[in-house]
């Protein structure tokens, strides 16, 4: 791994975004589910923030909830989203429609179903540019193919006419891209971009947004469940765990000083060439916990290898040594440094004995 | 795009010579049914019987029988109905043509812009009572049957409230030609054109509900939003122009039937020669030339129809156009 270049933000900065206390719920009719539950982030400018957990963790609504893109009539919202000296959450229709598209951008999982079967790549991109800039057709038209020019689509001046069907998978979630920079964007939000994409092709589409990063400076949030997308990309890491942050620092404090037991659990699930090889890549035993019905203390608790007498209360997420990296863990530091190693290889143990 | 229509047309020709052949075989070949007592209506003499029989060459090879019905149909055009003392077939189901376009068109206008409205505004007060509300306004326009509302529209139209002037203007029952009077042909028709338009209203307007309530959860709208364009422009650009592509297909089948005869019952209710009439007619006379020419008819329009529509489904979802 390298340490992180020159992409690497001044994080002192003047946050672009930030999110403070941001709750989402759903009334469904088994009761009330808490799908993010006091959530606060920030994102420098030309930072790239990368949002980890598995399934359901409430990674994804955190940011759609920061776009007002979930329409659901029985979606609750609470907190604020602070952009450019605004609060998102509570624009109007219109002004949020102002933000959408040119401040804010965002690419989705799946490339094959999130561009509109039946008009042409081009008509779409435009569609968006012409949103928000005054732009006649043609010129537009000229714009849109610069754009797939630059996410580098072959042949751009005849494949803006065609339509979305005849685009590969990885060539698709390029023209997302292409259409979520179509306005220079101050933040790109991706959402698992390379979930639904071969091997191959999520490391082209990663290395495209990384490239798009350096030459434009956005500021990318990047979901994604995968420990090996955020440890090449990502400045900061936030791990999620049943709709809150359970740990956030560094790319570094996540990956050499994690100080979450779920973390670790994370960490341990990578395969990794550059260790022993085990013989089985280590699992998280349970489920997390219905977001329907939270615990009282950690949410992590039942799950945990290193639950004691205090984890019946919940932990807050807080800077307990005072160097910018945050964890919500009842565990004190000695502790989780001498616990770290051998949760995460559970095969030392082994080898010890 | 063209070799598509071309190759879609020459289809149609096939299924058309195949329909034929099929109807033919029905009204023809059915055991135990004499063709000549049949095309002769009720209580022929044997003298007409000799006379069909000689001029169907019902007695020779199933083919040329094949080849004189279709000759008397598309080219000489000089198929005679017995029970209605020597009425050219061809040429009268020609002439009930317009009656029945008239009513169909101008329905299927009605039905088209009213189902598109109900089903928009059931989407955008989706959540209030007046979603539901409009649905079973609409179920209820689905389940009362075409004769019974002409019936009671006749009633009051005609009747009870004809001397008022909410409909002192409605002309008595019949149909009127555009050629001959624009604006009679217009009142005579709009009373006839709301009936039949009704069920369709409701039928339309709860599938384009449905329709549009599912694509609102398709990620291209999600990325729709995205872009930050208005929701005015999510709705009718991206949700209802992906919606259209069943509603068009629905529709073409509709309409076809309809011009095909299924207007039957509300032509016989207004009094309007079409073609559905003219089947009527044909039905409660035994007269099959008759049925036989409208049938041919009917089957041709909704092969025709279809192609048309497949045409324009292409035109709707490039993902079916071929490369």
């Amino acid at each position: 791994m390298t340490a992180p270049g020159q992409a690497a933000a001044d994080t002192s900065a003047e946050p672009l975004l930030e999110v403070r206390d941001l709750k989402v719920s759903f009334r469904t009719e088994d009761g009330t589910v808490r799908a993010v539950d006091g959530v606060s982030l920030s994102l420098a400018p030309g930072e790239t923030l990368g949002i980890v957990g598995e399934s359901g963790s409430g990674k994804s609504v955190t940011m759609l909830s920061v776009m007002r893109l979930i329409t659901d009539p029985n979606a609750r919202f609470e907190g604020e989203v602070r952009y450019k000296g605004r609060d998102l959450m509570q624009l109007n229709r219109d002004q949020i429609q102002g933000v959408r598209g040119a401040g804010i951008s965002m690419i989705f999982q799946d490339p094959m179903t999130s561009l509109n079967p039946v008009y042409r790549v081009g008509w779409q991109i435009e569609e968006q540019l012409r949103a928000h800039q005054q732009l006649s057709k043609q010129a537009a038209h000229a714009r849109a193919i610069e754009l797939l020019a630059a996410v580098g689509i072959p042949h751009p001046a005849q494949r803006v006419d065609d339509y979305p069907h005849h685009f590969s998978g990885g060539m698709r979630q390029r023209v997302m891209i292409a259409m979520a920079i179509s306005c220079n964007p101050d933040i790109l939000i991706a959402d698992e971009p390379t979930t639904a994409l071969d091997v191959t092709i999520q490391a082209q589409i990663l290395g495209l947004i990384r490239k798009l990063r350096d030459d434009f400076g956005t500021a990318i949030v990047l979901i994604t469940h995968d420990m090996g997308v955020v440890a090449d990309l990502a400045d900061r890491i936030a791990v999620m765990y049943a709709g809150r942050i359970i740990e956030q620092g560094t790319r570094r404090d996540i990956f050499y000083d994690a100080r979450h037991p779920y973390t670790w659990g994370l960490l341990g699930s990578i395969a990794r060439l550059d260790r022993p090889k085990p013989r089985r890549l280590t699992t998280i035993p349970g489920l997390p916990p219905s977001l329907l019905r939270l615990p009282k203390g950690c949410a992590f608790g039942a799950r945990c290898p290193h639950r004691f007498g205090l984890c019946d209360e919940r932990p807050e997420l807080l800077d307990k040594v005072g160097d910018g990296h945050l964890d919500a863990c009842h565990l004190d530091l000695k502790q989780k440094e001498d616990l770290r190693e051998t949760t995460i290889h559970p095969e030392l143990i082994e080898e010890a004995k | 795009m063209l070799t598509f229509i071309v190759r879609r047309l020459l289809w149609t020709v096939l299924v058309m010579f195949v329909i034929t052949v099929v109807v033919f075989i029905i009204f023809f070949k059915t055991p135990g049914v004499d063709p000549a007592r049949a095309i002769a209506g009720r209580n022929p003499n044997a003298q007409t019987l000799a006379e069909i029989r000689a001029q169907f060459g019902l007695d020779r090879p199933l083919p040329v029988q094949y080849g004189l019905m279709m000759k008397k149909i598309f080219i000489t055009r000089d198929l005679v109905s017995y029970s209605n003392q020597g009425v050219r077939v061809v040429q009268e189901v020609f002439a009930a043509t317009p009656a029945t376009l008239s009513l169909v068109f101008g329905a299927a206008v009605l039905w088209v812009v009213l189902a598109i409205a109900v089903g928009i505004a059931a989407t955008l007060f989706r959540g209030t009572v007046f979603d539901p509300l409009l649905m079973v306004v609409a179920l209820v326009g689905i389940s009362a049957p075409v004769f019974w509302v002409g019936q009671i529209a006749n009633m009051i139209t005609q009747g009870t409230l004809h001397g008022t002037f909410l409909f002192s203007w409605v002309p008595p029952l019949g149909y009127t030609p555009f050629t001959q009077n624009p604006a009679l042909w217009f009142k005579g028709l709009v009373i006839p054109w709301i009936t039949l338009s009704i069920l369709y209203i409701g039928f339309y307007g709860r599938v384009l509900r449905a329709n549009l309530l599912e694509v609102q959860n398709e990620d291209y709208i999600r990325t729709a939003r995205a872009k930050g364009i208005s929701e005015r422009r999510v709705l009718l650009r991206h949700s209802l122009r992906t919606s259209m592509i069943t509603f068009v297909s629905l529709f073409g089948l509709d309409f076809a039937v309809l011009v095909a005869g299924g207007a039957l019952l509300t032509e016989v209710v207004f009094g309007i020669h079409g073609v559905g009439y003219l089947t009527w007619q044909a039905l409660t006379n035994l007269d099959l030339p008759t049925i036989m020419a409208t049938t041919i008819y009917g089957a041709f329009f909704i092969v025709l129809i279809n192609a048309i529509v497949d045409i324009g489904y292409a035109w709707l979802d490039p993902r079916i156009r071929p490369t």
